[in-house]
């Protein structure tokens, strides 16, 4: 089945309904570790994101991820904002202006995100931040869209987990030291999230 | 045509008080907060991309921030304008560095300048040691406070001469405005300002006759 523009905006309207069904455990686990945010900040971005692709839906798979992250950039207040905003802008220049979304380009674009989101927020792995997640992520490979999106999820949710007993580095959570020990990393947990529902739109 | 300066925060209440305090000592010198976002914390993409815009008189705008999502949403702004080279976000502790950074706008320095002297706004640790100069007393009401200070590094700006100054056996540099804070210099209090450079006699002269009509 085409991946096209049509397919990529159900795929992030579905990830938007993930976000809003996880806003709670997201603000739990940003207020155990940072500043409680994270769930709201991100449910009200991909709010905005969902009324805009109500409301009309670009020509390519590109534009689209050019759109969520304009609207995340404009409408996300914390760290969230800049972070995914710079991921999907770096992912919507790797598509290009392909009018359907290939296995080749999905993979360039994962590898396009990561690095975005590392140069936006210096973080490394082990910063126990979202790039302990979508650092496995982007090594995700396979032959369909599908599959390299399923391994990416399964290796984001391995990667969010391994935040657990990480001590923080970078971020609000930094801040605690050593008392950030012992908790889920929201930003790992919600870029698992969004790679889980993108998996579970491209099954479907 | 001075250096505009943008202060990024999550809080639109501290955004404003820093640019208040920065102001008192920059009367000339656009400083446009940006903080919060829809009226809660958070940092504003759409507002720093406006108070850019508002803070730019030609001369480049500084932006300081308080915590580091702020300075992803201030560099993003920055990267996004027609011409990147136009602002710089400047990595400084938020108060000092505003203060130090309207100073040097102020003074009319360049948005490089402004930049090092916001960048160096911590550098509070005055070295130990007298150093020959010229002694002065300060005859006016508070000592080297902040307007003086400020007015002592106004009036060097432009001159080719590394100047010290010492009190109480320590020792800062004239061109940093809290670096002669941290002497912390009374109503009273005895310098000693020595000067090195083409321009050093100028700058002893700018700075006896700062101090002989008490820095007004």
């Amino acid at each position: 089945m085409p991946c096209d523009a049509k397919s990529v905006a159900a795929a992030v309207l579905s990830a938007a309904d993930t976000i809003t069904a996880h806003r709670d455990e997201l603000v739990r686990l940003d207020q155990a570790v940072g500043d409680g945010d994270h769930g709201e900040n991100l449910n009200r971005g991909f709010g905005f994101v969902r009324a805009a692709l109500e409301k009309s839906i670009p020509d390519t798979p590109g534009a689209v991820l050019k759109l969520v992250a304009t609207t995340l950039i404009a409408k996300v207040g914390g760290a969230a904002g800049p972070l995914y905003g710079t991921a999907f802008l770096r992912a919507a220049t790797a598509l290009g202006d392909a009018s359907e979304l290939t296995a080749d380009l999905l993979v360039a674009a994962l590898r396009a995100a990561l690095s975005g989101v590392v140069a936006r927020g210096k973080a490394e792995p082990g910063d126990k931040t979202m790039v302990d997640a979508l650092t496995p992520a982007a090594d995700a490979t396979g032959t369909t869209i599908a599959d390299i999106l399923t391994a990416a999820a399964a290796a984001a949710q391995a990667g969010a987990d391994s935040t657990v007993p990480l001590v923080a580095r970078k971020g609000r959570a930094s801040y605690l030291g050593e008392r950030s020990a012992g908790h889920l990393d929201p930003g790992a947990r919600s870029t698992a999230l969004l790679l889980n529902a993108f998996a579970k739109a491209a099954n479907t | 045509m001075r250096v505009g300066l943008v202060v990024v925060s999550h809080s639109a209440k501290l955004a404003e008080g820093v640019a208040e305090l920065a102001a008192q000592m920059a009367p000339d010198v656009v400083i446009v907060p940006a903080g919060g976002l829809d009226g809660t914390l958070g940092t504003d993409y759409d507002a720093v991309t406006t108070a850019i815009s508002s803070a730019q008189r030609g001369a480049g705008v500084a932006l300081l921030y308080d915590l580091g999502s702020a300075k992803m949403t201030a560099d993003l702004a920055v990267e996004t304008l027609g011409d990147p080279s136009t602002a710089a976000v400047v990595d400084a502790p938020l108060v000092e560095g505003a203060v130090a950074a309207a100073v040097a706008a102020q003074a009319g320095g360049s948005l490089d300048y402004v930049i090092s002297a916001a960048a160096s706004a911590l550098a509070l640790e005055v070295d130990d040691g007298e150093l020959n100069g010229t002694e002065f007393v300060l005859t006016n009401e508070l000592g080297l406070h902040a307007r003086p200070a400020s007015a002592v590094v106004r009036a060097l700006t432009g001159l080719d001469a590394d100047v010290a100054v010492t009190y109480a056996g320590k020792t800062a540099d004239a061109r940093s405005v809290l670096n002669l804070l941290a002497l912390g210099v009374p109503a009273g209090g005895r310098i000693q300002v020595a000067a090195t450079g083409p321009d050093a006699p100028e700058a002893l002269n700018r700075i006896a006759n700062l101090i002989a009509r008490d820095f007004s």
